[in-house]
């Protein structure tokens, strides 16, 4: 029997971490996804989980430890945010490149300077050509149901690639909501018993990680990565479907609310969906035909499931809650990029919100959705929320 | 029971032929005189550098044993995550063999940039050798000097100038900072004699817990020697008092030989080209001095801490 109760999206990670019982979780604390490994200790402490928890001493050594317990057949596990992203930035395509089936919980918050400990999406969005798979989930439900099914898309054979569970700092993490909670058996049959590709531990077949390949072998090593991403779309369709026939909670690759009939279609990420749903109801009310489209899978990025659900708009606007400073803004760039290969020109517009945590409300979704309606389309970069 | 050459030379060695180490390197002489008398099997992982690079020219791979390496700096993070995954394992059943853990870094991956994570390691009490294969400098990127290279060296970032004679500063004490942690086993020895290494990377690694082995291993190529002189630069190393042997077991600190003359300085740089400068004019002469004073000051700190006093003969 599942139970419901009220939790926070940080607890919601510690507590499928509890029930997924993984062999090594090495974690280093920051701000706002700490609760993540204090929780996690206290299943420790009491005994409730077997894991080896190794309590580092920075966020390099943790996803090292991490990679080398992933390499030698542990299922693993950890949490970081912004700094800590950053800091473990140059571990990360090592083992996107060890296909180190590393589950991570990864709390959004912006990379400053000036520093600040509240949400932006420039932690991860930073870590975006890393190889890793990213998922953005809109809620401490979907963050929970995520970690289960990333073990499982993760450790798929036909993937091996570690996975980043993202979910927005403070709003999401902190923000105490009723989750729905599987049985910890029926987790660990969901999840089943990692069976590792040459474990480091194997002595009696020796293998070696870390080789130093130059230009004769570099780019073919580099290519196979390509080609696992490109199963991870199927993958995670899989898995996504048998854990919506156990749970009754389907997760699509994107998200789409009341876009089969819109004129005009916001694009967002994360938690801001809410208000962005929000508005297209009201809108809706006064007669706009309106809809929200939410990219939950960003890495690999799903194009044909975005164009299929933005080809009959008249108009986009894609709202990023990180700048590409020089550049437009990632998501933008990426979903224009998308429709260019399907061969449609849609006119779309760009706002950048939510940076170093400002709120984003209805009434800033609605100005997106007024400038849309209005035809006040462009492609320079506005601001929501933005005093100027 | 002793350890017996006889018995170690038909050994199967954990590295093999075929790596593309410079003929005269200490290191592959450190790395198989480290291994061969551990009867457990092993894992390796290795910090970025010379060794790491020379054994695993993809697709080709030099070590009969698992190997791991995955960055420069963080041989103690990764040693502690096959430590801690080997732990996890064994108690439900997945790994049943007992293995040991053995990581490898130059100076610069393990004085400098892998600090933290080495000290991490070893504040966590993880079972694994950490052995330090110093050759003085960044080799494997052309001679750049670290806080391993001896006060008055030429470097390729500390370079002999017209007015700056080399690195000016002495190196740090790593092994007394390795014993600061309170571990089990700290060593500091060369490969001088075979049976040094032998015995104290043997001791090392049954010992449980954390142990740190700080190997002096020449760099031919930088250190501008001729490779034929590997051993007797080290033993040179050990007689001149620039480089002492000890153990520190469980606290204790026990000295492993006492030269029997006082042998100055200069007859460990002769040898070697990155000292030549030294000999030629008054800023030379005054960092052969200070260097002097430092090693003296060196060996007085060794002495005391191993309880030891020093009567060299005339």
């Amino acid at each position: 029997m599942s139970r419901k109760d009220i939790t926070s999206g940080n607890w919601a990670v510690a507590e499928a971490m509890r029930q997924i019982n993984p062999d090594v979780v090495a974690a280093y604390p920051i701000t706002p996804s700490t609760d993540i490994p204090m929780r996690f200790s206290e299943f420790v402490a009491d005994g409730l989980v077997d894991t080896n928890l190794v309590t580092v001493e920075s966020e390099h050594s943790a996803i090292s430890a991490c990679l080398a317990a992933s390499v030698s057949g542990a299922r693993v596990m950890t949490a970081s945010s912004a700094n800590g992203v950053a800091l473990m930035h140059e571990i990360f395509p090592i083992a996107a490149s060890y296909r180190a089936p590393i589950v991570f919980g990864l709390v959004n918050r912006s990379l400053g300077a000036p520093i600040n400990i509240h949400c932006d999406h420039s932690d991860s969005m930073a870590e975006r050509e890393s190889g890793w798979i990213h998922i953005y989930c809109e809620d401490g439900q979907e963050v929970y149901d995520t970690m289960i099914m990333g073990v499982r898309i993760a450790e798929h054979k036909d993937v091996l690639l570690p996975i980043f569970v993202c979910q927005d700092g403070f709003i999401t993490s902190h923000c105490f909501e009723p989750v729905e909670f599987m049985d910890d058996d029926e987790v660990q049959a969901f999840i089943g018993e990692r069976d590792p590709l040459f474990p480091l531990l194997d002595i009696d077949n020796p293998v070696a990680y870390g080789s130093l390949a130059l230009t004769d072998y570099y780019f073919e090593i580099k290519r196979q990565q390509v080609e696992a991403m490109k199963h991870v779309e199927r993958v995670y369709k899989e898995v996504a479907q048998e854990f919506a026939k156990k749970t009754g909670r389907d997760y699509p690759v994107v998200d789409t609310y009341k876009t089969d009939d819109a004129d005009h279609i916001i694009v967002i990420m994360s938690s801001a969906a809410g208000a962005a749903k929000d508005t297209v109801d009201s809108l809706r009310e006064k007669g706009h035909k309106v809809g929200c489209m939410r990219i939950r899978l960003f890495r690999p990025f799903p194009a044909a499931a975005i164009v299929d659900a933005l080809k009959g708009a008249r108009s986009i606007a894609v709202l990023d809650r990180a700048a590409s400073l020089g550049a437009p803004a990632p998501l933008f760039t990426e979903i224009k990029g998308a429709l260019y290969d399907a061969g449609i020109h849609i006119p779309t517009n760009t706002y950048v919100y939510g940076l170093g945590g400002r709120d984003f409300f209805p009434h800033n979704a609605e100005e997106a959705f007024m400038d849309l309606i209005n035809n006040k389309m462009s492609p320079e970069e506005r601001y929501l929320g933005l005093r100027e | 029971m002793a350890i017996r050459i006889k018995d170690l030379v038909t050994k199967e060695k954990a590295m093999r032929q075929g790596h593309r180490m410079c003929p005269g390197c200490g290191a592959p002489t450190a790395v198989q005189q480290a291994l061969l008398a551990v009867e457990q099997p092993v894992v390796i992982t290795a910090a970025t550098g010379c060794l790491e690079v020379s054994t695993t020219i993809y697709p080709f791979n030099a070590w009969g044993v698992p190997f791991l390496h995955s960055a420069f700096e963080n041989a103690g993070a990764s040693v502690s995550g096959i430590e801690a995954a080997y732990v996890a394992l064994k108690k439900k059943g997945k790994v049943t063999e007992d293995i040991k853990f053995v990581a490898f870094g130059g100076d610069g991956g393990t004085y400098d940039i892998g600090l933290q994570a080495l000290s991490g390691a070893a504040e966590r009490g993880h079972d694994f050798t950490y052995i330090c294969y110093n050759n003085q400098g960044y080799m494997n990127t052309g001679a750049q000097r670290s806080s391993a290279t001896p006060k008055g060296a030429n470097t390729s970032t500390a370079p002999a100038g017209k007015v700056i004679p080399g690195k000016i500063q002495k190196p740090k004490d790593l092994t007394a900072i390795m014993a600061a942690h309170h571990i089990p086993y700290v060593a500091q020895t060369t490969i001088h004699n075979p049976m040094e290494v032998i015995e104290k990377v043997k001791r090392a690694i049954e010992t449980p817990g954390p142990a740190f082995v700080n190997i002096l291993t020449p760099c031919v190529l930088f250190w501008r020697l001729e490779p034929s002189l590997q051993r007797e630069i080290c033993k040179l190393a050990v007689e001149t008092r620039i480089w002492p042997v000890y153990e520190v077991i469980d606290g204790q600190w026990k000295l492993g030989y006492k030269p029997r003359k006082r042998v100055p300085v200069e007859e460990f740089f002769k040898p070697q080209g990155r000292f030549r400068h030294l000999f030629k004019g008054e800023a030379g002469q005054s960092i052969i001095e200070a260097f002097q004073k430092d090693v003296d000051e060196g060996w007085e700190y060794v002495l005391r801490m191993c309880g030891e006093t020093w009567e060299p003969q005339a």
